[in-house]
């Protein structure tokens, strides 16, 4: 038997978050006032749990390494939120929603929690509304729907492509109150750097305030982990500069399981690198594909010619280009899911038919919907036979209207004009849907540790699907958390205050001053970024869309040696003592540089290919993902033992009652 | 491309401070401006040099992070974008460019180009919210149609980044675009107009003793606001708050 | 007073009432300047009515002053907290790429018209006050327009006089429809009302350096 207890509770799907409500410990309101959390992040999932747990009464300390909780990273996010409303009467329910989530995860995550999750989903929109999030409505004054990619019913909630942050701005307004009355006290500009375990249980923090370098100590009864993805292992992705893994490695290596690791989303339609300097990439909304067209050229003659810009490609007529999504999936075509389309897309670009400078692109061509469009718009207004300039500009405003915000992103990053000429993208790291484990209340496994919204690994199995990751955010912390960790903290009515001068604090505040000192007194041969470059390069060729054993192994040893040098040959100039971005940067390649090492090992465990991980030993004969639902149905936890080598798996079995395992076809 | 940087360079904040001239050399036009940042900053610590300090995390124009002073304007010369968003094809080859941190009483500098925008959040703290419980008890989203007009303009009073570059546009670092977007999102919900009076006495008090300077309608902000703000909500705020005080 | 105008915006609103009063009122000294241009007589009658008038000379007058002493009292106090607010300039302010000069020069032409108010006040009213208390001459109600045609035989006057009135131009170009804003007045008429006062604030001052220029070479 495992040692991981999931403490689903007993009974019938619909019946288990009721049931568990009904049975949990409380603590009174008058007892809250003595007990002390600790929320670690701000984002959508540490932002809600922070005020929800300081209006119930509790003492709060948020910490995030941004200036302000507002600015967490959670406000980028662009598509929408779901929930199981069934405002469009278009037959959703909390049972499709959880379906459409098991399924499009690839059958890798835990009914019970994902089942909860399409329970509250409700709440979640009531509650945004109530606090004054301006969401898209009709004329009639009700909310509006759109939909997203891969499910059938129309349940998505947004805000033009600013919901998550106008989501973020709703939990930060909720935050503001409680600081205002003095219940949340906020740590901005402050970054954990270790937790602190007494008697086995997660009583505190040490912290680095940025500005001052000083290091402190914070104690709590419970310390929740909200600290979002790991993407930035990849050094390139959609994640914000620092979003990072610090907080939820250092309570790894403190005790607390990591689940899954290897479990990315590649996202296809981003806009590609467009050299060595680049710093970060760029989102293009999935809607896009809606009425984009995917194509390389051909020849491979005529996609080097691009490349060296002697030809165009509006200068190829339709039989030069391959539209390799309609010709490999013809249902799906174009509208593949996510994992999908990524792959597919580097197969091409590594078999020399990318487009762009650097090779690693792909067009998203909008030329047919104009046209389309065009004629539509020609025929409704009585013109029966349009021009062809007509035609292209009536399709332009109609296209406009649905996508003109990306558009005109597209235009600044590229300098390009996606009306004339077809975009060209390319997938990029996009969301982990691995992280801390936890059970059914969140917990790590380290009692008294939880974890929410992206740092933790439950609810998207091996794949996610659009719109959901703010959902569970914001269930997490609104709804699920303050629940569970009541049950927990019940216990800890009449303990006191926890005191910070004691020996666990006094020994994890000087391990961290001697790694800052390490990283401060290293050999001085690099900049920080160059490692974090060079690991970013070992995770995109070895770890990335698609993975195989040799190179795995490969990554596995050039990540453990690249660590060393690091440590070795790292240079930070300026002092601890002071805002110091390179010692800020340092700090959290060092353990993306553990991370990294572990990604690949869960990788490389895991004989199958499921979701966003595809494993080219495990495909069918025409290249699809073969998942083996006997050996692998299970979530990886490893243990921390010392050296990311040496990490120990366990198991938890994920047990399917009531949702039926099925192979997932496009073809 | 070659290009001269002048730049504030300010160890900490109570230092002096002063401008620093750098040369740079091989910047691409595709190149977003702190990604030229990012190639001066490797440069320098290869040199063993303190790298320049500045604000910056998304990277694309919503976290409202990065902020800057360049060739005398909030976010560069082009509008409706953060500096983030700026790329360097902006600028030409041999240009002299000049970078300062926003700069107001009530956004001390910390360090280089980095400012302490926390003012910001104590506006906000004082009554940019509605008071509802985050329970869950509370009723279904679609009880009270909100007017389509009313919810778009809300949404885009709410579209505010909160990066400042209102305050380091105007002549008199006034806050009153960033303030007045606040109280706008939610004066123009059924939801939030409950507590109206209350919301923008205590803002406009707190903005105010924040030390920002007073409008003059001049319509920098505006101008310079990367989501395009609209002045309306300045009149709206003002409205608002006539109203509040004569009750 | 300074509870009520505490606040930043409490301080505008009143910023802008007394401003808008001082259009009206130099709407109506407009109306009686120019028929200095038409008809003498009608100017005499009408000076003569406005100087005698219990109304005007208790009510309106000290209203007037009052209006005047308040607002540019009000500029400078809100002015020196403008630029209080930022502790440090930059080396760099490219303030022509998002607003007008005139928004951005409100102290300076504001100034100017108070020295030019300075003027007037030596030129018509110390004279009328002599005239009327010091003197107590008798009421004579056809001295106006003598008087008034006679300062402009000066030409640095008059030169002062066409110099002042462009900076009010400035002052209210932006001044007027800015007190609309100030007031919260920002709507679908809000075009309508730019352009009605940006004509106002050409043609008035307009119209002023013509009744000067006007008497300067009817003079000559
Ligand atoms: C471009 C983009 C678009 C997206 N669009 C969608 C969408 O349309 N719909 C959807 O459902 N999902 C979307 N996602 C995914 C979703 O936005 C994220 O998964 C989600 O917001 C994560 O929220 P979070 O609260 O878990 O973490 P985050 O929002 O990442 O917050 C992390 C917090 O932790 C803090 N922190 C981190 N480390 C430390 C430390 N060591 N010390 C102190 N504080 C620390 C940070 O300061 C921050 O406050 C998108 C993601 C991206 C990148
Ligand atoms: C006596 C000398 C004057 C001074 C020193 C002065 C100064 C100023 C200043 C500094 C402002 C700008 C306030 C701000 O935007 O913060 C202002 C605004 C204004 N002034 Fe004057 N002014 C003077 C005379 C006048 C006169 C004679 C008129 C009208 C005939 C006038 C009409 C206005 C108006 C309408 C505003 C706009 C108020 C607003 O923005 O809300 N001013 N004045
Ligand atoms: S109003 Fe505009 S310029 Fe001011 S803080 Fe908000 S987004 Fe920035
Ligand atoms: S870095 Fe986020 S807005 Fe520029």
């Amino acid at each position: 038997m495992s040692i991981l207890d999931s403490k689903i509770p007993k009974g019938p799907l619909e019946d288990k978050w009721s049931n568990y409500k009904n049975n949990i410990n409380l603590v009174n309101p008058a007892n809250k006032r003595n007990i002390d959390v600790i929320v670690i992040g701000t984002g959508l999932a540490g932002g809600s749990a922070a005020a929800t747990l300081a209006e119930l009464g509790y003492n709060v300390k948020t910490f995030c390494y941004q200036d302000s909780p507002r600015r967490a990273h959670s406000i980028a996010a662009q598509g929408g939120i779901n929930a199981a409303k069934n405002y469009q009467g278009d037959g959703d329910s909390n049972y499709r929603l959880f379906y459409d989530t098991v399924k499009g995860g690839d059958y890798r995550s835990r009914e019970g929690n994902v089942y909860r999750l399409a329970e509250v989903s409700g709440n979640i929109i009531d509650q945004c509304v109530a606090q004054g999030v301006p969401f898209a409505r009709e004329y009639g004054g009700m909310l509006d729907n759109r939909s997203f990619g891969g499910v059938l019913v129309s349940r998505t909630f947004y805000a033009k492509g600013q919901t998550g942050q106008q989501l973020l701005l709703g939990a930060y307004s909720a935050m503001n109150r409680q600081i205002n009355r003095g219940k949340i006290q906020a740590f901005n500009r402050h970054e954990m750097m270790d937790v602190v375990l007494v008697d086995g249980k997660a009583r505190g923090i040490i912290a680095r305030d940025m500005l001052t370098g000083e290091i402190e100590r914070h104690s709590a009864h419970a310390v929740v982990l909200a600290s979002g993805g790991y993407g930035n292992v990849f050094y390139l992705s959609t994640n914000a500069m620092g979003s990072n893994v610090m907080a939820a490695w250092r309570a790894h290596r403190r005790g607390a399981f990591f689940a899954n690791p290897c479990y990315t989303q590649i996202h296809p339609t981003c806009i590609p690198v467009s050299g060595d300097h680049q710093s970060k990439l760029t989102l293009m909304s999935e809607s896009l594909r809606n009425d984009g067209r995917i194509w390389v050229p051909k020849t491979k003659e005529d996609a080097e010619a691009i490349r060296a810009g002697k030809k165009k490609p509006t200068d190829l007529s339709e039989d030069e280009r391959d539209y390799y999504l309609e010709r490999r999936y013809p249902a799906f075509g174009n509208l593949v899911p996510r994992d999908v389309a990524s792959r597919a897309a580097k197969e091409r670009c590594d078999a020399g038919f990318g487009v762009n400078k650097t090779g690693e692109a792909v067009y998203l061509d909008f030329a047919s919907a104009i046209e389309r469009y065009g004629k539509e718009e020609a025929f409704t207004a009585g013109h029966k036979n349009p021009s062809k300039e007509e035609i292209i500009k009536l399709g332009k405003g109609v296209v406009e209207s649905k996508y003109g915000n990306l558009f005109q992103m597209y235009e600044k990053i590229v300098d390009q004009n996606p009306y004339k000429t077809p975009m060209m993208i390319y997938p990029a790291v996009h969301y982990t849907m691995g992280g801390l484990w936890v059970d059914y209340n969140l917990q790590t496994t380290i009692p008294g540790c939880y974890a929410t919204g992206e740092a933790n690994f439950s609810d998207h199995g091996a794949n996610r699907l659009g719109a959901s990751a703010l959902m569970q955010g914001l269930a997490d912390g609104y709804f699920v958390l303050p629940y569970t960790i009541g049950d927990y903290l019940a216990q800890d009515i009449s303990t006191g205050k926890i005191p910070t001068d004691t020996s666990e604090f006094d020994s994890a505040e000087k391990e961290v001053s001697d790694r800052i000192n390490r990283l401060m007194n290293a050999g001085g041969q690099h900049s920080v970024d160059f490692y974090h470059k060079k690991l970013g390069k070992i995770m995109w060729n070895k770890c990335g869309m698609s993975r195989n054993a040799v190179d795995l192994k490969e990554a596995i040893n050039e990540i453990a040696e690249l660590r060393e040098d690091f440590w070795k040959n790292v240079k930070i100039p300026g002092s601890a003592d002071t805002k110091n971005a390179e010692l800020e940067k340092a700090g959290r390649v060092a353990d993306f540089l553990e991370l990294g090492e572990l990604f690949a090992k869960d990788a490389l465990h895991r004989e199958e290919s499921c979701g966003g991980h595809f494993r080219e030993e495990h495909q069918t004969p025409d290249g699809e993902a073969l998942r083996d639902d006997e050996n692998f149905k299970y979530a990886a936890a490893w243990e921390y033992t010392g050296k990311p080598s040496d990490a120990i798996l366990h198991k938890e079995e994920l047990i399917f009652e009531n949702i039926e395992l099925k192979t997932r076809s496009y073809k | 491309m070659k290009l001269t940087l002048k730049i504030w360079r300010q160890e900490n904040a109570t230092a002096k401070g002063k401008m620093v001239d750098y040369n740079i050399d091989g910047i691409d036009g595709d190149m977003s401006f702190l990604e030229m940042l990012d190639v001066l900053n490797e440069e320098l610590v290869n040199k063993g040099e303190q790298p320049v300090e500045f604000d910056h995390d998304c990277r694309e124009g919503i976290c409202g992070s990065c902020s800057l002073q360049i060739n005398g304007e909030p976010h560069g010369p082009d509008k409706f974008i953060t500096t983030c968003q700026l790329h360097m094809r902006t600028f030409k080859d041999g240009d002299t460019i000049v970078i300062e941190p926003f700069r107001a009483k009530a956004f001390p500098v910390i360090k280089d180009l980095i400012v302490d925008r926390t003012a910001f959040d104590r506006i906000q703290q004082a009554y940019g919210y509605i008071s509802v419980n985050t329970s869950g008890n509370t009723i279904d989203a679609n009880t009270i149609p909100i007017e389509k007009e009313n919810a778009d303009d809300s949404f885009n009073a709410a579209t505010c980044i909160g990066c400042g570059a209102c305050v380091a546009a105007c002549k008199n670092a006034s806050a009153m675009l960033f303030t007045s977007a606040k109280v706008s999102q939610f004066a123009l919900l059924p939801q939030g107009e409950v507590e109206a009076d209350r919301r923008v006495l205590a803002m406009v008090e707190q903005m105010d003793k924040e030390g920002f300077g007073n409008c003059s309608n001049t319509g920098a902000c505006e101008l310079e606001c990367p989501k395009g703000i609209s002045l309306e909500n300045i009149a709206r705020m003002n409205r608002e708050y006539l109203k509040a005080s004569v009750k | 007073m300074g509870g009520l105008l505490k606040s930043s915006v409490a301080k505008k609103f009143a910023m802008a009432l007394s401003g808008l009063f001082l259009v009206l009122f130099l709407a109506q000294h407009f109306t009686i300047n120019l028929t200095s241009v038409i008809s003498p007589d009608t100017f005499n009658s009408w000076s003569h009515f406005m100087g005698t008038n219990i109304l005007v000379q208790g009510i309106l007058q000290p209203i007037l002053i009052f209006g005047v002493v308040f607002h540019f009292i009000m500029g400078f106090v809100l002015e020196i907290q403008n630029r209080n607010a930022r502790a440090k300039s930059y080396v760099s302010y490219n303030g022509s790429a998002n607003s007008s000069w005139m928004s951005r020069n409100m102290i300076y032409s504001g100034a100017v018209v108070l020295a030019f108010l300075g003027l007037h006040f030596y030129d018509f009213w110390v004279p009328e006050l002599v005239h009327k208390y010091i003197e107590s001459h008798p009421e004579d109600a056809t001295r106006y327009y003598g008087e008034l045609v006679a300062k402009f035989v000066s030409p640095v006057r008059t030169g002062l006089y066409v110099v002042s009135f462009v900076f009010l131009m400035l002052h209210l170009l932006h001044g007027f429809s800015s007190s609309f804003q100030s007031m919260g007045v920002n709507n679908k008429y809000s075009e309508g009302i730019r352009k009605f006062t940006v004509g106002y604030a050409i043609i008035i001052p307009l119209g002023f350096i013509f009744i000067a220029v006007f008497h300067y070479f009817n003079n000559l």
